[in-house]
């Protein structure tokens, strides 16, 4: 009985003091002094632009990955093909390299002076130190969590249900939204909040290949940043709530969207 | 009419799981493929369904060459062992699903889903997820979406394979009044002999990736054709190098000029049923089914010498 308390004084302190007690100090610093001053920081032209900015690459993101995933996860667990083990490799990459090399490996390719940036920037195409470049980076960074969080749920739904639908004259396609992909839906709902995490959340890629022009290739978090090095520490803290809240509201909203009859 | 199947060859690798096989199946008749796991019996039935494709060899159903077909237009219903079922679809829409897939209009679809969930006693059950119901419920709610799109055959991959003894019992008999009413071509795959002679027709023995016998149940236990069939199906027991079965030996306590001299090892007393273990004289050890009055009759005790002898014994060349 004793040694159970005491593991689990453990547990919450460990997450208290790691989490809960900076995120309420964020939450608790920005509402001091009332809900007005953080409603001004949070509606400055500058910060309202990160917040379009970070929400729209995040949906990208999320799209992209999401569809590339089932994809790519379909592929690993049903087919075999030569490369299989090379594909599987480099989805985990982005999860093995920096961030920050991320960010500088986008700029060797389509930097004005990188390998296919010149060609783009005599079509008018600006990638680097520009919006395309943000979602680019995002993209990147936030690959593997659909694939990886598929695969799984993929093997173990196994192919029996996929062959009854056939012999009951489904095709492929029908099958695939009738059948394949109600089953690994748990697998897709966690990927997609682990990659609006990601996508919100990132700051080292995106941080290289922005530019980091205020009120145009800002972020929310190099927003968060900018406001610190300002001394703007209640502008810091209002954008850190924001982001906060968006994460919050993710995992809401994927909880609602949850199927009651998933037990068995 | 019915199926059939010609010189069909499967490998997996270097496993051979069908060696040039061909087989009639009568139309509307109730066939078991009966075999130890391994024997190719599944993936013949597979190979019926499309869902695996012979590497030599033609399916022609209901006079219609399905060789190269996908399984999509064979107008086969399937049953997995495993039920298959659509874990997020209620009851409901698992059976309406093939219809749905053809584009029957509501009215119709939901009075066909209605009379199948009769068929399979699952009416009060429409509106459960699978997670809900027993394995016997499940298999029933899968024969009721295989059965919904009105297939020319019926294909069941050890049906009851995954239930307690005691449903499959129930399940079986049912199955075998069902196909009474409803005459389809159906084919049953299993490894269990007593399921075959008890639901099927014809009994189709199939063993290492060829077909050892083709007979009614009668047919395959009382004159099986090779050692493989009489082994498999029913007990079996030697004396003096052929093989007997072990309710076809006679014990008696005086000898004549056929017996074999044994003693008694153990009496084991299995209800109506009694099981006599012996030792023959040039200590092979052999078997006997016998019934409890024949056993009070000869008052048999562990160590008594008695006097063997049958007149129904095989040996196979």
């Amino acid at each position: 009985m004793k040694s159970r308390l005491a593991l689990r004084a453990v547990a919450l302190g460990y997450l208290g003091f790691l989490i809960l007690l900076p995120v309420g100090g964020v939450f608790w610093i920005t509402f001091r002094d009332g809900f007005m001053p953080f409603w001004e920081s949070i509606t400055t032209p500058e910060a309202l632009n990160a917040f379009y900015l970070t929400v729209f690459a995040a949906v990208v993101a999320v799209v992209a990955n999401t569809v590339f995933g089932v994809a790519a996860a379909i592929m690993l667990v049903r087919r075999r093909f030569p490369g299989k083990q090379l594909l599987s490799a480099l989805i985990d990459l982005p999860l093995a390299v920096s961030p920050v090399v991320v960010g500088l490996a986008l700029i060797l390719v389509y930097g004005t002076y990188g390998w296919f940036g010149g060609w783009l920037a005599e079509q008018g195409i600006l990638i680097i130190f520009s919006f395309p470049g943000i979602i680019l980076a995002t993209v990147f960074v936030s690959l593997p969590f659909v694939v990886r969080e598929v695969v799984p749920v993929l093997r173990e739904v196994g192919t029996e249900q996929e062959q009854a639908a056939s012999t009951l004259g489904a095709s492929s396609w029908q099958t695939f939204w009738r059948v394949t992909l109600p089953s690994i839906r748990p697998g897709v709902t966690y990927g997609i909040v682990l990659t609006t995490a990601k996508a919100l959340g990132e700051f080292g890629a995106v941080s290289v290949v922005s530019g980091r022009i205020i009120g145009r290739t800002e972020t929310l978090t190099l927003h968060v940043e900018d406001r610190f090095q300002a001394f703007d520490l209640a502008g810091a803290y209002a954008a850190s709530v924001v982001l906060a809240v968006l994460a919050l509201g993710t995992l809401f909203a994927m909880n609602l969207l949850k199927p009651k009859e998933e037990k068995a | 009419m019915g199926i059939t199947v010609s010189n069909i060859s499967k490998r997996f690798g270097d496993f051979v799981a069908l060696d040039d096989v061909s087989l009639d199946i009568q139309n509307g008749s109730l066939t078991a493929l009966l075999g130890p796991s391994g024997s190719g019996k599944s993936t013949l039935l597979r190979v019926i369904a499309g869902l695996e494709n012979p590497d030599s060899g033609e399916v022609v159903i209901s006079g219609q060459n399905k060789t190269g077909t996908p399984p999509q237009q064979r107008g086969v219903g399937f049953v997995f062992q495993h039920y298959a079922a659509f874990k997020h679809m209620t009851v409901e829409d698992n059976v309406a699903f093939g219809l749905r897939i053809r584009k029957r209009s509501k009215d119709q679809t939901r009075e066909k889903v209605h009379e199948l969930l009769e068929l399979v006693h699952l009416e009060g059950f429409a509106h459960r997820y699978p997670s809900q119901l027993s394995g016997g419920q499940r298999q029933r709610m899968a024969l009721a979406r295989a059965l919904a799109i009105e297939p020319e055959v019926l294909l069941l991959d050890e049906p009851f394979g995954a239930l307690d003894a005691s449903v499959r019992k129930d399940l079986r008999a049912w199955l075998r009044r069902l196909h009474e009413d409803m005459p389809v071509t159906t084919v049953l795959v299993t490894h269990d002999q007593e399921e075959a002679m008890e639901v099927a027709s014809e009994i189709v023995v199939m063993n290492d990736g060829a077909i050892e016998q083709i007979g009614d149940p009668t047919e395959v236990y009382e004159n099986p054709a090779t050692e493989f069939v009489m082994s498999f199906i029913g007990p079996i027991t030697r004396l003096q190098g052929a093989y007997v079965r072990p309710h076809d030996l006679r014990i008696q306590l005086e000898p004549n000029g056929k017996t074999s001299e044994a003693r008694v090892e153990e009496l084991l007393h299995l209800g109506f049923e009694v099981r006599v273990h012996l030792r023959l004289s040039n200590d092979e050890d052999i078997w006997a089914q016998i019934t409890r009055d024949t056993a009070s009759q000869l008052d048999l005790k562990n160590g008594k010498t008695v006097y063997i002898v049958t007149d129904r014994s095989r040996s196979f060349g």
